[in-house]
């Protein structure tokens, strides 16, 4: 089997079982890139997370991208990267393909409501978790302090929140490191 | 003009997304619905409940199919690339030049620091979506979903697809009394 083929399936594999973003298909990838395939072990893998979750943007694609570009250089990222991304991606547009279609259906206009507080549930919880994350590496001072200054910033200032973040990157590497 | 905008958009979301995928989904409703204007809140409502029923990470979904959206099969590449192209490098150059770079303090206290951020954004997002709902549900059944909602996924632990899907379904195959209204 060559490598872009290996790379291909142990890519796949998380990309069509992760549910839940990126973050889920961790050990998916795991078992596909230390158990399986043995490209790395297990302490080389938990140095790789540590850095992805370090770096910003999506989880699942840094790693195929790195994994990918060390077993099969940038042809290698490249194949790792299109099978995290391409099926999922594909499956969604037909899907709100066929959704927006008939967007104009009470049908469809009714689930766009019932689907909606699920969706501030599924937020609210996931809001829930950077929090509590935070209060457990920082403590509740530094949390509440930081989020209620962003808070003012971001919804009474309308300051952008590419601002705020960097605001908070700076002041994370001089007093929170 | 639009694919200069789509990358610019999709470029921030992912260099400003710390935490992975979800914490990018408000700055992603930030560029398209408030800055660019190519969604409503609820077009992103639906791109949202569904990138989460679906496998597969959410910042690319969403990305690909805006692109897509917004300017065809080349925004969807555009979009998705932005996304990820730029953390990537970052990320081979990073770990194949100094390993050790993640275990120094200032790259934790900066990741540590942007976590209470991004909680207020989605807090913020998800309090939007349920005045939303209340506004077309009333109190008492934007209450029960929510309510609902919160039982199946958080303390039954339910996956979130499933629910979804169940209410897609539900909203699918009920027949009932709105039709007239929606007629009359």
């Amino acid at each position: 089997m060559s490598t872009y083929w290996q790379l291909f399936i142990a890519f796949f594999i998380p990309g069509i079982l992760g549910y839940g973003g990126g973050p889920a298909s961790i050990p998916l990838v795991e078992n596909e890139v230390v158990g399986r395939f043995q490209w790395m072990t297990v302490s080389d893998f938990s140095e790789m997370l540590a850095m992805a979750n370090a770096l910003p943007g999506p989880i699942a694609t840094k790693m195929a991208g790195f994994i990918g570009f060390q077993q099969g250089g940038v042809m290698g990222s490249v194949v790792a990267v299109f099978a995290t991304v391409v099926p999922s991606l594909l499956l969604m547009i037909i899907l709100l393909g066929l959704l927006m279609k008939y967007k104009d259906s009470p049908k469809v206009k009714r689930m766009t409501m019932f689907i909606r507080p699920t969706i501030a549930v599924l937020l609210g919880a996931m809001a829930l978790q950077f929090f509590q994350t935070s209060y457990v590496d920082t403590g509740f001072f530094q949390m509440s302090g930081i989020g209620l200054i962003s808070f003012l910033l971001m919804e009474r200032l309308k300051v952008h929140p590419a601002f705020v973040i960097a605001g908070a990157l700076v002041f994370g590497a001089l007093f929170l490191g | 003009m639009n694919q200069w905008y789509l990358f610019l958009a999709f470029f921030r979301v992912g260099i400003l997304g710390y935490g992975g995928g979800p914490s990018s989904i408000p700055l992603v409703q930030k560029e398209v619905v408030e800055k660019y204007k190519w969604l409503n809140n609820e077009e992103f409502g639906n791109i949202l409940a569904l990138a989460n029923a679906l496998p597969g990470p959410i910042a690319t979904k969403m990305a690909g199919y805006i692109g897509y959206r917004v300017a065809g099969v080349i925004g969807m590449l555009n979009a998705v690339l932005a996304t990820i192209v730029p953390t990537i490098f970052l990320m081979i150059i990073l770990l194949t030049f100094l390993s050790s770079a993640s275990d120094t303090p200032w790259m934790n206290g900066m990741t540590k620091a942007v976590l209470p951020v991004v909680g207020v954004m989605l807090a913020v997002l998800a309090f939007n979506f349920l005045k939303k709902a209340k506004v077309d549900l009333g109190w008492f059944w934007m209450s029960i979903l929510a309510i609902t909602s919160f039982l199946f996924t958080e303390l039954l632990g339910i996956h979130p697809a499933i629910l979804i899907l169940g209410l897609l379904i539900v909203a699918l195959v009920k027949p009932d009394a709105d039709k007239q209204e929606e007629s009359s």
